[in-house]
């Protein structure tokens, strides 16, 4: 089973992250990524998780059922790939060497990287993409030397005009 | 009315209809304290030894009334004393509201004197907590806590005043008790499944907890039973749901279950699961438990139905509500066969009781069984002792069993037995064994200090008993650590304390020192010696199926 992305709406309060991920923790949920970020309304605060998916159906089921008993949390969606816009930010810094500088160049281009700084010794490169995408670019840089690497996690709305807030608990 | 913050706190507890409070005074709540002064004849505060025997008081207190149990306690380790009471009351969904102090809001995060993350430390342990951050959200955040406590699957909710909170002054208006959230039925789809399946089964069994005696739903399972001709057993949480003697029922179901029961759930092919979580003390092995059966699970909290067992039908809502809809949808039927076959385990069952005459630990029960009205709880430890008497004690009402079953904390006796005593008015019994009661002990002075009328059968055979049997079984007999040989004189000990006992060593000693004992204001200790290789039978070893079941342990 590949991975699968929850979105939940948590209330808009101090630790309230800590509660969230303190049970998953706590119930060897496993994850992968996880973002934080506010919303359209000051009272929500959205977490999107993309959890390693070995566990079935069974597991996604009590994830769920768990994430519901938190008094902070208001909606829970699960986010498939094909309903879902998906998306990720990277930023990559990789050695800026003479030699292989023309090669950076042409995978960056192949994959839509921006140039975000240049100096003499390094380049930072940006990029949005699934994960997927992301990976597979960063794969490629391998063959170059990578100095650092941030990525985002995962950001997902669902398609259409449906909203979590929509969905019933 | 123009109030302190301390002052908020205890009137809203007195509009909450909390009529007592359990708890310790400190540093970072003298404030508190000072309100429960002005306010001493509105509300009872019960000052304990130790802050953990104030938890367990006000969890027997919720448990012997299903009310909210309230308790106070200070900053730092006063509030980290709480945490195992907690913890208790959290893995047995007790309706707790536990309310610390803390350091001014300006010095938390600083290591203050006695400053604690409790919020932190009790996440894990609580179904929701709160750090006030101003005096104008406290009163509403004490009702949110009574709320949440006593709705859906109850359970503990912890409130961290700082200390200014407590000085600063609001506005404060009473209001009226809030009432827990509304509980709904199952889905109407659910349970037309569920009987069906119900219908089609020729051994149905009926297995309730805790939740079945949260939801208030014995009359509704009784019917059912009486309908699909069902036998009933219960998990150690259920003990006193129903009437002992009730005929349907068989008993406790699990590691230490009684045969009958326990044969009965293998043997059948429908098992209605009613406010339980399957714990691994009562399925043993998951592969092979309940084998046969197709498994209907209804419970309030959602999360209990994937979580461990996967049932054919699961079902999320009240007990009550869903078995009055499922009533209407199973049909009469007898079973005359599924009767016999359950007649047969019974009288196998009694064949494996143990007879023997003397000071046998089932004797011990069975002699405190005939000083039991319907109305006394009985409280216990944690160990030997109290499979004993989940085993043996006759109940005839609802929420007069008061055990540590999900946390199992040695030492909840004690402060839960004085608890349900100050909560039902009545003379309340504690069952323990020399370890547990060592544990919590302190707690005799307040049992004295209080007049509480308690009885405390304290079964002292030298070891801790129960992980003894485990190493006498599992562990080739390497008694590492649980042999005791302590030179306590506990009816020394109960005197020093300012209260009496005295020490039997024969049943009928035991019946003229419990006559005593129940005669006696305020708490008496009964000591009653029994051998230490005495065993808990019949037993499931861990991780072990019914096929494992020991009934008689060899020399």
């Amino acid at each position: 089973m590949p991975d699968f992305i929850i979105a939940v709406l948590v209330r808009n309060r101090f630790g309230v992250l800590n509660r969230v991920t303190s049970m998953f923790r706590r119930r060897r949920f496993n994850i992968k990524c996880l973002t934080v970020s506010e919303t359209e309304s000051p009272e929500y605060s959205r977490i999107t998780v993309t959890f390693e998916g070995d566990g079935g159906a069974h597991e996604k089921q009590q994830l769920i059922d768990q994430l519901y008993k938190l008094e902070d949390v208001c909606f829970i969606k699960e986010l498939e790939n094909k309903s879902a816009v998906t998306s990720e930010l990277l930023l990559i810094k990789v050695k800026n060497d003479p030699e292989t500088r023309a090669l950076v160049r042409d995978t960056a281009d192949a994959f839509g990287a921006v140039t975000m700084d240049y100096t003499r010794e390094s380049v930072i490169m940006q990029m949005t993409g699934s994960s997927r995408r992301v990976s597979a670019f960063i794969d490629l840089m391998r063959d170059y030397t990578i100095l650092e690497i941030c990525r985002t996690g995962v950001v997902s709305l669902e398609r259409g005009s449906e909203t979590i807030r929509k969905t019933e608990l | 009315m123009l109030l302190s913050g301390a002052d908020i706190i205890v009137k809203t507890l007195i509009e909450q209809g909390c009529d007592t409070v359990f708890g310790y005074p400190g540093g970072q709540i003298l404030n508190v304290y000072d309100s429960l002064y002005k306010y001493q004849d509105e509300l009872k505060h019960i000052l304990t030894a130790h802050e953990q025997g104030a938890a367990h008081a006000a969890d027997g207190y919720a448990r012997a009334t299903g009310k909210v149990g309230v308790v106070i306690a200070t900053s730092g380790p006063g509030a980290t004393n709480l945490v195992t009471g907690i913890a208790t009351a959290y893995l047995d969904s007790v309706p707790m509201v536990a309310i610390t102090g803390n350091v001014m809001s300006t010095q938390l995060g600083t290591d203050s004197f006695q400053e604690i993350d409790i919020t932190g430390i009790t996440l894990p342990i609580t179904k929701h907590n709160y750090i006030v951050g101003s005096v104008e959200e406290l009163a509403d955040t004490i009702r949110e806590a009574f709320r949440l406590a006593a709705s859906g699957r109850p359970g503990p909710v912890l409130i961290d005043v700082p200390k200014d909170i407590q000085i600063a002054m609001c506005e404060y208006e009473p209001q009226s008790p809030v009432t827990p959230d509304e509980r709904k039925p199952a889905k109407d789809v659910r349970i037309a499944e569920a009987a069906e399946c119900i219908n089609m089964s020729a051994r149905p069994f009926i297995y309730f907890g805790g939740g079945l005696i949260t939801s208030s739903a014995q009359e509704e399972m009784l019917t059912l039973a009486d309908l699909i001709d069902a036998p009933i057993g219960c998990s150690l949480m259920g003990i006193s749901g129903i009437p002992t003697d009730h005929p349907r029922f068989l008993g406790m179901q699990g590691m230490h279950g009684h045969y009958a029961c326990s044969m009965a759930m293998h043997k059948a092919d429908c098992i209605i699961s009613l406010g339980v979580r399957f714990n691994d003390r009562v399925t043993g092995n998951r592969e092979k438990f309940a084998r046969n059966a197709k498994i209907i699970h209804i419970d309030i909290d959602g999360a209990e139905l994937s979580k461990t067992v996967t049932p054919a039908h699961a079902m999320r809502g009240d007990i009550k509500q869903t078995l009055k809809k499922l009533l209407d949808k199973v049909k009469k039927t007898s079973r005359p066969e599924w009767q016999s076959t359950v007649e047969v385990l019974k009288s196998e069952e009694y064949k494996t009781l143990d007879s023997r005459d003397g000071m046998t630990p089932r004797n011990a029960i069975l002699t405190l069984n005939k000083h039991l009205n319907e109305n006394t709880p009985v409280a216990t430890d944690v160990g030997q002792h109290q499979m004993w008497a989940a085993q043996n004690l006759n109940f005839r009402r609802s929420r007069r069993f008061i055990s540590s079953g999900g946390l199992g904390t040695m030492g909840f006796g004690m402060g839960a037995a004085i608890g349900a005593s100050i909560a039902s008015g009545e003379r309340a019994v504690l069952v323990t064994g020399d370890g547990s009661f060592g544990m919590c002990l302190n707690e005799l002075a307040t049992a004295v200090s209080y007049k509480t009328p308690l009885v405390i059968l304290l079964l002292n055979n030298g070891v801790l008993g129960m992980v003894r049997q485990w190493q006498t079984l599992f562990f080739d007999r390497h008694y590492s650590n649980t042999v005791l040989d302590r030179k306590t004189d506990f009816v020394k000990l109960a005197k020093a304390f300012g209260a009496d006992g005295e020490r039997v060593t024969t049943p009928e000693e035991l019946d003229k020192a419990l006559n005593t004992a129940f005669n006696t204001d305020g708490p008496y200790l009964v000591e009653c010696m029994i051998d230490k290789d005495e065993f808990v039978l019949p037993m499931l070893p861990p991780g072990g199926s019914m096929d494992d079941i020991i009934v008689k342990v060899g020399d």
